[in-house]
């Protein structure tokens, strides 16, 4: 490919927006999160009075506490739980939904692309109030349903249900995008590479898993991929679900109890290797995902 | 959700809704599968509709799918409330999801049209930081954010909502995309032959050439700071600066000691979903996504 070749300021100057926001937001705060989770307040005396809390390096005494803490373990397991879950469950309706509307044997498809599609237009604290609402035994039309033919449903705010009422929440907002994501890979796809195979009497089902879902798993990879990042990261759907019940806990998530470390109990240094450790986690799980399927996510040429 | 992919380019290889042929019989399954998933989507989109029109009685006694006739007072209820505060999130919104995907958008346009179109020294350096940004959790960084932010005095501003919400290591990564598949380089060196400077070149000949791949850049930032709770959650103390999401909530944790909350937070969710339901609809085919980055070379 060719470039302007010149030598000039031109692409510094385009670049220094960008490059001024990355640092400022980006590098730093990540930079200072490193520097907080190595450091701890040093009260000397009665830590009364100016001076006497001091600022002292902690070596790897927060990161310990942090993996150390009750609490922390049981956030973790229960994001893994959680992103069990959701993400099959979200990627594998998005997928049926895509293979469905892309078959063509339906006169619904447009409506149904619509539909499913419009939870993506709701963020996730309203998505979450809606369904928080819908939970409830006195508001809930599934509840009615059941009682109707003599069924008593368990509360879906219990302990033993609510992680799958907040993964239930991730699924309705996510599926219709991935749905999307999938659908446009299938479209893609050049007509003539199944059509051989449907005149030599091949299933729609035959056709889906042995032709589309083959070339369309770069894609499945990606949706894969952002799925897990996400997951990692729940936070609004269980702040938002708080006050409807009384079954999840200030650190339910990893990142909830960052917030909780931070704010509440003002231990930002704590906070601070909790969110490294989170940060390091994440990156570890996306680059080994990809590493095991051996995809280059991004495309690098040019 | 913040999931993020590649746009494709608008060349499809085949048409978007594609007609039933004529030789292939519609399959009921499908319909019915189809429809399911349909009305799992609609349903709390629904229910937020009907229960707008709920008084606070009935949002708990009646069926839940009978509307009532009390639209109006919510709302008048909700304007009410504190000065028409709601409003205020409302207005707040706009200018924190549009003010800040709009600079996002020229940001990552900038920087992606020259990692496109130029070659210099720190090129690949800075292209490989881009796409180590991609893969950094946000959320992770919201509370570092807040504690530089508060050292310069900055949290609780409109700034301390907007200033990280302009930076997209993804819209950089699409944009740079973009350029490369849609500015040509010899229009670049035409237009530098007749005279034209580089912003000139930039501002009059490729932005309006990757217009259509800004407006998806612009939807996916739009859509990732709307949807971004623990950034102005942890930014702001002043009610008067939230979105309408953290205010929402806010309302929500009222409910439990003055139930009347539980209708203004309805009505509320009800209010800030239609119009960005109508925007979405009216703008649905930008969201044609391409997610294998092969798809969209140049």
């Amino acid at each position: 490919m060719s470039d302007l070749r010149r030598r000039t300021k031109a692409p510094y100057l385009f670049l220094a927006p960008a490059l001024i926001l990355f640092a400022a937001f980006l590098a730093a705060p990540i930079g200072y999160a490193a520097y907080l989770s190595l450091r701890r307040i040093k009260v000397s005396g009665l830590g009364l009075g100016l001076g006497s809390r001091t600022e002292v390096w902690a070596g790897l005494g927060n990161y310990t506490r942090s993996l150390t803490d009750p609490e922390f373990l049981p956030s973790v397991l229960r994001v893994g739980g959680y992103g069990l879950v959701v993400v099959p469950t979200m990627l594998g309706l998005a997928l049926l939904m895509a293979l469905l509307l892309d078959a063509g044997r339906t006169r619904v498809g447009t409506f149904a692309r619509t539909a499913i599609f419009l939870p993506y237009a709701v963020p996730a604290v309203i998505a979450s109030l809606l369904w928080g609402f819908l939970y409830l035994p006195r508001v809930s039309p599934i509840v009615d349903v059941l009682q109707g033919i003599g069924i008593t449903p368990p509360d879906a705010l219990s302990s033993s249900w609510v992680l799958y009422a907040v993964a239930n929440i991730a699924v309705w907002g996510g599926t219709g995008f991935n749905m999307i994501v999938l659908y446009t890979a299938l479209r893609a796809i050049p007509t003539d590479l199944f059509e051989a195979a449907r005149i030599d009497g091949a299933s729609d089902i035959q056709i889906a898993l042995r032709i589309k879902i083959p070339i369309i798993a770069p894609s499945l990879v990606m949706t894969f991929l952002f799925s897990m990042i996400a997951t990692l990261q729940v936070f609004a759907e269980p702040m938002t679900l708080r006050p409807l019940s009384n079954t999840i806990s200030t650190t339910w998530t990893p990142l909830m109890k960052v917030y909780r470390d931070a704010f509440v109990r003002n231990d930002i240094y704590a906070a601070a290797a909790t969110s490294v450790i989170i940060a390091a986690a994440t990156f570890v799980v996306s680059y080994g995902f990809l590493k095991l399927v051996g995809s280059r996510a991004f495309s690098q040429e040019n | 959700m913040a999931v993020s992919t590649v746009p494709a380019l608008p060349a499809t290889a085949r048409p978007a809704t594609p007609p039933a042929p004529p030789h292939r019989r519609t399959s009921p399954t499908a319909t019915v599968l189809l429809l399911l998933g349909a009305a799992y989507c609609l349903l709390p989109v629904l229910w937020v509709l009907i229960a707008s029109s709920k008084s606070a009685s009935e949002l708990f006694s009646t069926f839940t799918f009978t509307p009532s006739t009390h639209l109006f007072d919510n709302i008048g209820y909700l304007t009410e409330y504190r000065d028409g505060l709601y409003w205020r999130w409302m207005a707040n919104t706009v200018v924190y999801a549009g003010v800040g995907a709009a600079a996002s958008t020229l940001v990552s346009a900038m920087a992606g049209f020259a990692l496109a179109r130029y070659t210099f020294r720190g090129k690949s350096l800075i292209f490989n930081l881009v796409l180590a940004g991609v893969l950094v959790p946000g959320v992770i960084l919201a509370v570092p954010q807040y504690l530089l932010l508060a050292k310069v005095g900055m949290t609780n501003t409109y700034w301390a909502v907007l200033l990280p919400s302009m930076i997209s290591p993804y819209g950089i990564y699409l944009a740079r995309i973009f350029a490369a598949a849609t500015v040509p380089t010899e229009v670049l060196e035409a237009a530098r032959i007749d005279g034209a400077g580089d912003w000139r070149t930039f501002a009059r000949v490729a932005l309006p050439m990757m217009r259509g791949g800004l407006v998806t850049v612009f939807l996916f930032q739009f859509v990732a700071i709307w949807n971004n709770y623990m950034l102005p959650f942890i930014m702001l103390g002043d009610d008067r600066l939230f979105p309408v999401t953290v205010g929402l909530s806010g309302l929500l944790n009222q409910g439990a000691t003055q139930p009347a909350m539980y209708t203004a937070v309805v009505t509320g969710a009800m209010l800030s979903v239609v119009p960005l339901v109508a925007l979405f609809l009216a703008l649905q085919r930008y969201w044609r996504v391409d997610i294998s980055a092969g798809a969209v070379k140049a």
